[in-house]
């Protein structure tokens, strides 16, 4: 038993703590967390991006058009400070320009005209057609609840009635999903106190 | 009817002691339940035990210590996976806290299988950026990553040597507990058409099933139930198949407590009482 | 004052938009060369948000706020680390990569860890089948839960198909629709921010 795994073991348990109630070893636990997570960031940020982008082919390689990105990324420190709002704005309108640039193909390629296109295809075989009418109805129906132009009545009313049906059906599948992963999360951390601190589980 | 209310009334903390008790029992005494394996995650082994030997396959590790406890088991199976399969993994991240997870996935899953840094994997670390990062991959993989983890240029590691795109990988694998598991199919197999297996959190998991549908993912292992199958698989007794019995456990209780707290609920109305409890509400308009 | 960075939001986008269509190699040298810029930008955005997190503990500590002695554990570990990861490096073997796997990796996990006795007890207080539509999400929650763990096998061999045609059938319908309706409100996000229809991010002028 090591001291990390005693130094783990014993910040598990302060957030642990937090479920009896709220207390001084948990807001230690939640600071410490926040600060070093933080740090870590800045630490990988320094490591991997800025040195083999910026600084090595800067200084190594003299790659002056590096100086431009450098500028647009200290002016975004500017909003740091209240006074510094107005120079960052134009490193935020080139970086929203850029992502606000890659989205327009990304999302029409893959989520709108690919699936639209898996929709339109010919229905399955046999009794793979009765699923196959489903998936069609079903995305019908919740498009149409999720029209909101138009008033839910008549034909649309009911179309949308129906697809309420259907997202009810996912979310319940969803739920049942994320009730798993929550789980999972809490065996991760029983396992590590159980075998790796406490050793009363076979080991790995 | 007051038991009913006080059977609502219960302290939280008693339902904490519950779940907790229910993930300890069963990993202090193991019931050994089997874990069958899904189409979904059967199909994404299947897609990469299709690879011959040598292929490279680009692997990111998108995910952060929240959600380790399902992806980490699943980084490491899949890895020895291809390791197994002499398939070489240019691994990589797009969080800044996955770095360390990353790095451990790859040197856990290298011991196991006698892989080499360089010669069977090479760790590219963390660039920020996301979509960027993709689209760049695509255009100019060094413009993205000069060097490696380690500060090696990547023409002096023999397996990024003639890798510049995904046109030179015969597979990516996204392994993330975010929306960058959707950039990965917008941009590596939506613009450059790379072959895509997604492993996410089981919260994402039904999420993705219109891109398995229409073929834009060739295999989808979900949470840590999909890392069980997928060791399963590969015959190896992780982490991930360790927690089953506890997972089942705890749904179980889970699933008592909705229905003892619906079945509180009626017998209440039926008492005339307003069941105890905020009310879930109508979805309708 | 927004002018000058509305035009520059409309040209970057327009731009890196544009050179998704053509295939010349000076377009896609261009384009390579904007998405190297944009990650370097990106770092710093990263950057700044530690940088906030500082002014915001600082501020606490300075004023003496209630919980200011726990802000400055937020700061001695925030400078510590990165002072150690400038110096000493991340990777396997470092101070730095022995503090992630003694502090970050467990206090992460087990802030998550959390959400579990959260959702158990959330489920039993509100999950109420009070209408129709809430009765078929707790039903179909409740046939997931089981059917798609080790349990649900030995309860029934049908209880994996059932939840298999449930995502494959139901959900798959819904998600498809969500989908759709999630990437045209995207693109016509972008479109807004690309024209200057849109101008919340650049902040209050």
């Amino acid at each position: 038993m090591t001291l990390q795994t005693w130094i783990a073991a014993f910040l598990t348990l302060c957030v642990f703590s937090f479920l009896y109630k709220d207390n001084p070893f948990y807001r230690f636990a939640e600071h410490l967390f926040v600060g070093a997570a933080a740090g870590y960031l800045l630490a990988v940020q320094w490591q991997n991006v800025l040195i083999p982008n910026v600084w090595t082919p800067l200084l190594h390689d003299h790659k002056l058009v590096v100086l431009i990105p450098l500028a647009l990324g200290l002016m975004m420190l500017a909003r740091a400070w209240d006074k510094g709002a107005g120079i960052a704005r134009w490193s935020l309108a080139f970086y929203v320009g850029i992502y606000s640039g890659v989205a327009i193909p990304g999302y029409m390629q893959a989520q709108i005209f690919a699936q639209l296109a898996d929709a339109a295809k010919p229905f399955a075989p046999g009794w793979g057609a009765v699923n196959s009418a489903l998936v069609l109805v079903g995305l019908l129906t919740v498009l149409a609840y999720f029209f909101f132009s138009a008033p839910h009545k008549g034909v649309h009313g009911a179309g949308a009635r129906v697809g309420i049906y259907f997202l009810m059906v996912a979310f319940g599948a969803s739920f049942g999903y994320t009730v798993m992963a929550r789980v999972s999360l809490l065996i991760a951390r029983v396992q590590f106190l159980l075998r790796d601190w406490l050793h009363v589980l076979p080991g790995p | 009817m007051t038991w009913v209310r006080q059977l609502l009334a219960i302290d939280r903390r008693i339902i904490f002691l519950l779940v907790g008790a229910g993930a300890a029992l069963p990993l202090l005494f193991p019931l050994n339940l089997p874990v069958a394996v899904t189409p979904r995650v059967r199909a994404a082994y299947d897609a990469i035990d299709a690879l011959p030997p040598g292929s490279k396959v680009l692997l990111s590790m998108d995910y952060e210590p929240d959600i380790m406890a399902e992806l980490f088991p699943m980084s490491v199976a899949v890895l020895r996976h291809c390791f197994r399969k002499h398939v070489q993994v240019i691994a990589m991240t797009l969080y800044p806290a996955g770095t360390g997870l990353g790095e451990r996935a790859i040197s856990t899953a290298a011991k196991a299988e006698g892989a080499i840094l360089n010669r069977d994997y090479a760790w590219l670390g963390y660039k920020s950026g996301f979509q960027v990062v993709m689209i760049g991959i695509g255009e100019n993989l060094r413009g993205m990553y000069p060097v490696d983890f380690y500060g090696t240029p990547l023409d002096s590691i023999p397996v990024t040597r003639h890798v510049n795109s995904y046109a030179q990988l015969q597979m990516v694998i996204n392994l993330s507990g975010s929306s960058a598991a959707d950039y990965w199919i917008q941009f590596a197999q939506g613009r450059y058409h790379a072959p895509l297996v997604i492993g996410c959190t089981a919260v994402m998991a039904t999420d993705y099933y219109p891109y398995l549908s229409s073929k834009q993912l060739l295999g989808l292992i979900g949470g840590m139930k999909g890392a069980a199958e997928y060791e399963r698989l590969i015959d190896t007794f992780g982490d991930a198949r360790r927690g089953m019995d506890a997972q089942s456990l705890v749904h179980l209780i889970v699933v008592g407590l909705v229905i003892v707290g619906n079945a509180a609920l009626f017998i209440s109305k039926r008492s005339g009482g307003d069941g105890g409890g905020p009310a879930s509400g109508s979805m309708t308009r | 004052m927004r002018r000058g960075p509305l035009l520059l939001t409309f040209l970057s986008g327009a731009a890196i938009a544009a050179l998704f269509f053509i295939p010349h190699y000076k377009a896609q040298a261009a384009n390579s060369m904007l998405l190297e810029w944009t990650l370097v930008v990106y770092a710093f955005a990263l950057i700044l948000g530690s940088i906030s997190l500082w002014n915001s503990h600082a501020r606490k500590v300075r004023n003496r706020a209630e919980g200011w002695g726990f802000s400055v554990v937020t700061l001695v570990s925030l400078l510590a680390i990165t002072a150690l990861g400038v110096w000493k490096g991340v990777g396997e073997g470092t101070p730095v990569d022995w503090i992630y796997n003694t502090v970050n990796s467990p206090l992460a996990s087990t802030m998550f860890a959390l959400l579990a006795f959260v959702i158990a007890s959330a489920a039993f207080r509100a999950f109420r089948a009070r209408s129709v539509e809430a009765t078929l999400l707790l039903v179909t929650a409740i046939v997931m839960m089981i059917g798609r763990v080790s349990i649900g096998e030995l309860i029934s061999h049908r209880l994996p198909g059932i939840t298999e045609w449930l995502l494959d059938v139901p959900n798959l319908a819904a998600k498809r629709a969500i989908a759709i309706g999630v990437g045209l409100g995207a693109v016509s996000t972008a479109l807004k921010i690309i024209l200057g229809i849109e101008r919340s991010y650049l902040g209050r002028s």
